[in-house]
């Protein structure tokens, strides 16, 4: 669960950090000459640089956390950083929350703790399943 | 609006298939030993030296690429809700790629989730 955490915190940050970025370079034109200046301009932006250090952190916290648990329970409790933005903006910046992203947040919750009820490991429970079916 | 439409169904099969196919190849990797920093890199080695995790990178940098081209193009009202239709076309990928048994009560808990992060999203932007 720690790790899952981790990961929701550093894909949160590397996203901010990259909005921030792509901010600071506009809009991407498809022409070969704007494509590569797209990049080129994502390649010498420092805010990009930092979202990407921060989306390799969630990087291998999902790698950790795929490598034992399903992917569809822990696609959806990455969501759960969604709701902890709302509650941090409430708590500490006093922020003023309207009704529609009270409801969204609310269906967040339900859903992670609902998929957090389930098996984290279906596969190998079926494996194991499917073993002692076969066993003497 | 077509280029949009193309665009948005490139982003979710390149953002579906490589965190499917990276999936897939971390099972083959396994767990880590712990968390230590020797085990971490361990595990990041074994991790680099498999072949899906190597398929599903290129998948994902064009998801992502794809993903800051579409928030240059198309206003955030097209592009969160069509992101957030990811966890459902994931879960679809987990049943019937990865073979996870998806049950009621997950698939109820993900389409609250798109729901929800929609909504969120969505506020956060008006």
């Amino acid at each position: 669960m720690s790790v899952v955490l981790l990961m929701v915190v550093c894909a949160n940050l590397g996203d901010l950090m990259l909005k921030r970025g792509m901010l600071q370079i506009g809009a991407v034109q498809m022409s070969a000459p704007g494509i590569w200046h797209a990049l080129w301009a994502t390649a010498r932006n420092g805010t990009i640089w930092l979202g990407i250090f921060f989306l390799i952190g969630f990087t291998i916290c999902y790698m950790t956390a795929v490598s034992w648990a399903d992917y569809s329970y822990v696609m959806p409790a990455g969501a759960f950083g969604y709701a902890l933005q709302t509650m941090l903006a409430v708590v500490i910046l006093h922020e003023a929350v309207n009704a529609q992203r009270w409801i969204g947040v609310v269906l967040i919750v339900t859903g992670v703790l609902l998929v957090g009820q389930t098996h984290p490991v279906t596969t190998e429970a079926k494996a194991k399943t499917a073993t002692e079916t076969v066993a003497p | 609006m077509i280029r949009v439409g193309l665009m948005l169904v490139f982003f979710i099969c390149c953002s579906t298939g490589g965190e499917i196919a990276m999936t897939y190849g971390m099972k083959q990797v396994g767990e880590p030993e712990s968390f230590r920093p020797m085990a971490m890199l361990r595990f990041i080695g074994k991790a680099v030296r498999n072949g899906w995790v190597w398929f599903a990178l290129p998948l994902l940098a064009a998801s992502f690429y794809s993903l800051l081209i579409l928030l240059s193009w198309a206003p955030l009202s097209v592009v969160i809700p069509a992101s957030a239709f990811n966890y459902v076309v994931g879960t679809f990928g987990a049943k019937y790629l990865l073979n996870e048994q998806v049950s009621v009560k997950r698939w109820m808990g993900v389409v609250m989730v798109c729901i929800g992060v929609t909504l969120v999203l969505l506020t956060g932007q008006n």
